[in-house]
C-alpha cells in the first residue's frame, strides 16, 4: 500500500497532523499499535490548555503552546469538543519567593501570553475560597483552559477520517527502511510504503526514529499519577490551581475537568518502562499532602479513580518538530510532553504545512472542516428529547446510571466512523463507565451492546483490545 | 404530568414490600419505577439460598424470595414501570423518569418512597495501586455475569474484602471450576455474616487473611498477578510482608454505599456515617412526604430486615397521604444519640407523641464486642440493659423502643444507645 504520508501514532498529535494534512489532495494513513486512537499519553494527562507562561521563551514549547491556546476556540467549535477557558492561578505561599511569580510574568510576556497579572490573597479568595491558608499571592492567567483530551483526539481522528485519511489500528510498526524516494514500513500486519513518514509515537518516538536511522533522541517515560474525584467535588475549585514550577514540571495541580469532576495530580517520576502506567502506593499517597500546599480540604473521600500517564520527556527538554536533519522525508513530532495537548492544534498546522509545501500538495476543495460529536440528549429540551426517543427509543434507555448515558449514545459511538470496539473506547467517547461506580453497573450491559452491534461473541469483547477480554468462558466450561 | 398518590423509586425487595404495605393501608394510586427489566432488584442474581429464614421460616433463594413479594404486588394490581430510570427528584416530589416507550415523563406524587438500594465501592474509590487491566470486578458485577448471563469472568481469583457478596462469590466461582486463592480483608474482622465465612470459605479451604490489603496489580491487558501485604495499625502496608499471587481476576467486596444521588438532588439530608437519609421513626426524611427504606437508607445484612423496614415505610407513607394537614403543628422530636461503639441508628430521631407503640431501632457496631451490655437510656434513666455475647460490624443489631416507657420520663430530650462493659 503506497501513501504520500504515513503518520505513526494516533495520539492527539498524530491525529491533529492527520486532520490538517487531510485538507490536501494526498493519500494519508495513520498507523496505531493500540485498538483505538487516544490510547497513550493523550488519554492520561491533566487535560489543561495552558496559557503559555511556563515555557522558556524561544523554545518550540513556548511558540506552539501560545499558538495552540489561541487556536483552541475555533478548533473546539469546528470539531464539537468541550472546551472552557476557566483561567489558572500559580500560587505562591508565604515561605516561597514572590519573585518567582514575576519571573513567570516576564516569561509569559516574552511568549506573548495575554492578560497575566499578579493578585493578592484577598482577591484570590473571592474567586477561590478553598485556596490554602499559606498562599499569599498568585499569578492569574485568564486564558488558561480545560478541554476533554479524549474528545479532542477522537474528533481530530474522525474529521481526518471523514476527509479521507485511513487509520490502521492494532498495527505495530516493527521496522522502517528508506529506498530511493520512499519509506517501507514493516508492521505486525501489513507493509506500508510512504513518501513521507511522521513520527508521532509518543514515548516510543526515540525507537521509531532509530528504526529510520534518523536523529538520535532519548525519550524518558516520566510518569504522572492522578486522582479523579466525583462530580460532587467538581466545584471545589473553579480555575486550575498550579504551584510554582520545578525542574520536573509544573507540580501538583488541582483543577476541575471540563465534565465537572475534580482532578488532582500529577506526580513526576522517571520510570524505566515505557509501558509503566501503573499507579503506586507512594505516588498516590503523595498527592494529598502536595495538593494541600495550594488547595485546602480536597475531599479525598470522593475519589472515584486514580490513573497514571507517561510524559514523553526528551533529554533536550523541548519539542522536536519538523523534517529530520539526517533523513529527508522523515518528520519528527517527538518529545511532546506538557504542554503537548495545548500545542496540538499548532503542531498539526505547522507540520502539515511543512510537509504539504515540501511534497507540493494542493488544497482539496472537498475538505469538510467541521465534525459533529455524539449527541448529548441532556442538551435538548424536554420536547426535543421526547421527539428523539420516539424516533429512536434507544435514547430512552439509560445504560450508564452514574453519567446517565443512553443506549443511543453508545450505539452512536460504535457505529460512527472509527467507531468504538472496546469498553474503554466507548467510555472515552460517551463517558459510560466513567462515573462514580466505575462501570460496575454498566459494563455487562455495554459488553452486550458491543457484541450485538459488531457481531462478535461476548467472550471477545475487551477492555482495550486483544488480550484484555473480560470473559474467560461460559459456566461449567472450566 | 402524571399524578399518583405514591411513587416508589426502585422495585427491589424494599420497594416491593413498601408498595404492598401502602396498598394494604389504603393507598390505591401507587407507581413503582424500576430501572431493570424485571422486578426483584439484586435478589434476581442472588441464586444462593438463605433468604427468608425470619420472614418465611424457610431457606429460599434470592429469586424465590423476590417472587413471593412480586406475586403480592401483582395480586394487588399495583402499577409499575420497568426499564425506567428516574432522572430527577424534586423537593416538591415531582419525579422525572425515562424509558423507551414513554420518553421523558414527569410524575407528581403526594409521597415518595426512596428504595434505590446501594452500589459497591469501586477499585478507584479504594485507591488500590497498580495497572488497570481487564479482570478487576466488583463482586456483584461478577455475580451478575456468572449467575444471570452464564459467563465466567476468570479462572484464578483473588478477592479483596470479606463482605457477604465476596464470600458468596468465593464459593460460587469455586463451584464453577475457578480456583479462589485467597480472600484478603483490611480489617481485623470480616465484614460479612459468620455463616458465610463458614459455608463459603472454611468449607472450601479458602484462606481468609485479616489485616491484609492489595498493594499491587500486575498486567497491562489482563490481570497477571496481585500482591497483598499485611497492614499496620494505621492500615498502612508493612514492607516485607508482601505475598504475590498469580491470578487472572481480582474481585472486590469492600463495602456497599447507599445510592443517594436522587435524594441529594431533592435536598434530602444524608448521614455521613451511613451515607443514607437521616429519618425519623416513620422513616420520613427532612422533606415531608419523602420516606426511605432498605439499603438506600442503610446497608442491611439480611433481606428479611429490609422487608420489615420497608413495610413500616409503606404504612407510614400511607398515613401521611391520608392524613397530611399543612396546618398541623410541627412534631416534638427527640434525637437518638449513639455512643461507645454504636455507629448510628435508624431512625435518628423519634417523635414521642406519634411513634409506634413498639419501635424497632436498627444499628451497627464499629468493632467486635464480646460479653458486653447494650444499654438504652432516656435522658439519664436506664431503660434497657441487654447482655450480648457477641456483636460484630458485619451483623445488624436492633432494639425495641417502647413508647409508653419513653413517655414516662419527664422532660425527655435525648435517647442514648451505647455499649457498656458487662
Amino acid at each position: 500500500m503506497r501513501y504520500d504520508v504515513a503518520i505513526i501514532g494516533a495520539g492527539v498529535i498524530g491525529c491533529a497532523i492527520a486532520r490538517e494534512l487531510s485538507r490536501y489532495d494526498a493519500k494519508i494513513c495513520v498507523i496505531e499499535r493500540e485498538d483505538d486512537v487516544c490510547s497513550g499519553t493523550s488519554k492520561a494527562n491533566s487535560a489543561i490548555v495552558h496559557a503559555g507562561f511556563d515555557a522558556v521563551p524561544g523554545t518550540l514549547k513556548a511558540l506552539m503552546n501560545v499558538q495552540g491556546n489561541e487556536m483552541m476556540d475555533k478548533i473546539s467549535k469546528d470539531l464539537d469538543v468541550p472546551f472552557k477557558r476557566n483561567g489558572a492561578f500559580v500560587v505562591c505561599t508565604k515561605d516561597q519567593d514572590r519573585s518567582a511569580l514575576d519571573e513567570l510574568i516576564k516569561r509569559g510576556l516574552a511568549n506573548g501570553v495575554k492578560d497575566l497579572r499578579i493578585i493578592d490573597r484577598d482577591e484570590l479568595l473571592k474567586m477561590e475560597p478553598n485556596i490554602a491558608d499559606d498562599v499569599t499571592y498568585a499569578l492569574y492567567a485568564p486564558t488558561s483552559g480545560i478541554v476533554c483530551p479524549f474528545n479532542l483526539t477522537i474528533a481530530y481522528a474522525e474529521n481526518a477520517n471523514a476527509n479521507g485519511v485511513e487509520f490502521f489500528l492494532n498495527t505495530e510498526v516493527l521496522d522502517i527502511t528508506k529506498s530511493e524516494d520512499f519509506f517501507v514500513i514493516k508492521t505486525d500486519n501489513d507493509t506500508f510504503e510512504a513518501t513521507a513518514v511522521v513520527n508521532a509515537a509518543g514515548v516510543y518516538a526515540d525507537k521509531i526514529s532509530a528504526m529510520a536511522n534518523a536523529k538520535e533522541m532519548h525519550i524518558t517515560a516520566r510518569r504522572g499519577q492522578y486522582m479523579l474525584l466525583d462530580k460532587t467535588a467538581g466545584d471545589h475549585v473553579h480555575s486550575t490551581i498550579f504551584q510554582l514550577p520545578s525542574k520536573m514540571g509544573k507540580g501538583v495541580l488541582v483543577t476541575p475537568t471540563v465534565h465537572g469532576n475534580l482532578l488532582v495530580g500529577p506526580t513526576a517520576e522517571d520510570v524505566p518502562d515505557k509501558e509503566g502506567v501503573n499507579t503506586t502506593t507512594d505516588g498516590l499517597t503523595s498527592l494529598a499532602p502536595l495538593s494541600s500546599l495550594s488547595v485546602k480540604d480536597v475531599p479525598y473521600r470522593q475519589v472515584i479513580t486514580s490513573f497514571a500517564g507517561l510524559r514523553a520527556h526528551e533529554k533536550d527538554d523541548d519539542f522536536i518538530i519538523g523534517e529530520d536533519s539526517q533523513v529527508s522525508g522523515f518528520y519528527q513530532a517527538a518529545g511532546i510532553e506538557s504542554p503537548g495537548l495545548s500545542s496540538a492544534p499548532a503542531i498539526g498546522v505547522a507540520l502539515a504545512g511543512e510537509i504539504s509545501r515540501k511534497l507540493s500538495f494542493s488544497a482539496k476543495s472537498s475538505f469538510t472542516e467541521t465534525r459533529k460529536g455524539i449527541l448529548d440528549p441532556d442538551t435538548l429540551s424536554l420536547e426535543d428529547r421526547n421527539k428523539l426517543i420516539k424516533e429512536n427509543p434507544a435514547y430512552g434507555n439509560i445504560i450508564c446510571r452514574c453519567e446517565m448515558i443512553t443506549e443511543g449514545e453508545i450505539l452512536d459511538s460504535i457505529n460512527r466512523p472509527l467507531g468504538a470496539r472496546s469498553l474503554d473506547a466507548v467510555k472515552r467517547r460517551t463517558r459510560a463507565g466513567m462515573g462514580r461506580c466505575q462501570s460496575g453497573f454498566c459494563s455487562p450491559r455495554v459488553m452486550d451492546i458491543i457484541a450485538r452491534e459488531t457481531g462478535i461473541p461476548v467472550e471477545e469483547v475487551s477492555k482495550h483490545g486483544k488480550g484484555s477480554e473480560f470473559i474467560v468462558g461460559t459456566n461449567k466450561e472450566l | 404530568m402524571l399524578n399518583y398518590d405514591l411513587v416508589i423509586i426502585g422495585g427491589g425487595p424494599a420497594g416491593l414490600a413498601a408498595a404492598i404495605s401502602a396498598k394494604d393501608n389504603g393507598i390505591d394510586s401507587i407507581l413503582i419505577l424500576e430501572r431493570d427489566k424485571e422486578l426483584g432488584g439484586i435478589l434476581n442474581q442472588c441464586i444462593h439460598n438463605g433468604f427468608g429464614l425470619h420472614t418465611f421460616k424457610e431457606e429460599l433463594t434470592g429469586p424465590e424470595y423476590a417472587e413471593r413479594f412480586i406475586k403480592e404486588v401483582l395480586g394487588r394490581k399495583i402499577e409499575y414501570k420497568l426499564n425506567t430510570m428516574v432522572m430527577d427528584l424534586g423537593k416538591d416530589k415531582t419525579v422525572t423518569a425515562m424509558n423507551r416507550e414513554d420518553g421523558l415523563i414527569q410524575i407528581k406524587a403526594k409521597a415518595v418512597i426512596l428504595a434505590m438500594g446501594c452500589r459497591e465501592r469501586s477499585r478507584g474509590a479504594l485507591n488500590i495501586p497498580g495497572f488497570r487491566p481487564a479482570g478487576i470486578y466488583s463482586a456483584g458485577t461478577a455475580q451478575r455475569l456468572v449467575n444471570r448471563e452464564g459467563f465466567m469472568p476468570g479462572k484464578e481469583v483473588v478477592i479483596l474484602g470479606s463482605g457477604d457478596i465476596g464470600l458468596i462469590m468465593a464459593r460460587r466461582m469455586t463451584l464453577e471450576g475457578a480456583k479462589v486463592k485467597v480472600v484478603a480483608e483490611l480489617m481485623p474482622y470480616s465484614g460479612g455474616l459468620k455463616r458465610n465465612i463458614v459455608q463459603c470459605l472454611d468449607d472450601f479451604g479458602i484462606p481468609l487473611k485479616l489485616r491484609h490489603t492489595v498493594v499491587d496489580i500486575e498486567g497491562r491487558d489482563r490481570v497477571k498477578a496481585v500482591t497483598i501485604a499485611e497492614v499496620d495499625e494505621n492500615n498502612k502496608p508493612i514492607k516485607g510482608t508482601e505475598e504475590r499471587y498469580e491470578c487472572d481476576t481480582l474481585l472486590l467486596s469492600c463495602g456497599l454505599l447507599p445510592e443517594n444521588e436522587l435524594s441529594r438532588s431533592a435536598g434530602v439530608d444524608l448521614s455521613p456515617v451511613t451515607s443514607g437519609p437521616i429519618v425519623n421513626d416513620s422513616l420520613e426524611t427532612n422533606i415531608p412526604g419523602i420516606f426511605a427504606c432498605g439499603n438506600v437508607l442503610h446497608v442491611h445484612d439480611l433481606v428479611d430486615y429490609v422487608s420489615k423496614e420497608s413495610t413500616t415505610a409503606g404504612e407510614n407513607a400511607a398515613k401521611y397521604i391520608l392524613s397530611f394537614n399543612e396546618n398541623d403543628s410541627p412534631d416534638r422530636v427527640v434525637k437518638i444519640n449513639t455512643e461507645n461503639g454504636v455507629r448510628y441508628s435508624v431512625p435518628a430521631f423519634v417523635r414521642p407523641d406519634k411513634m409506634a407503640d413498639n419501635l424497632t431501632v436498627r444499628f451497627r457496631v464499629g468493632n467486635v464486642y464480646k460479653n458486653v451490655n447494650l444499654c438504652v437510656y432516656a435522658n439519664d434513666t436506664l431503660l434497657q440493659k441487654l447482655p450480648k455475647k457477641i456483636m460484630a460490624p458485619g451483623e445488624m443489631e436492633q432494639i425495641i423502643l417502647i413508647k409508653n416507657k419513653l413517655n414516662e420520663v419527664s422532660d425527655l430530650n435525648t435517647i442514648t444507645i451505647k455499649i457498656e462493659e458487662a
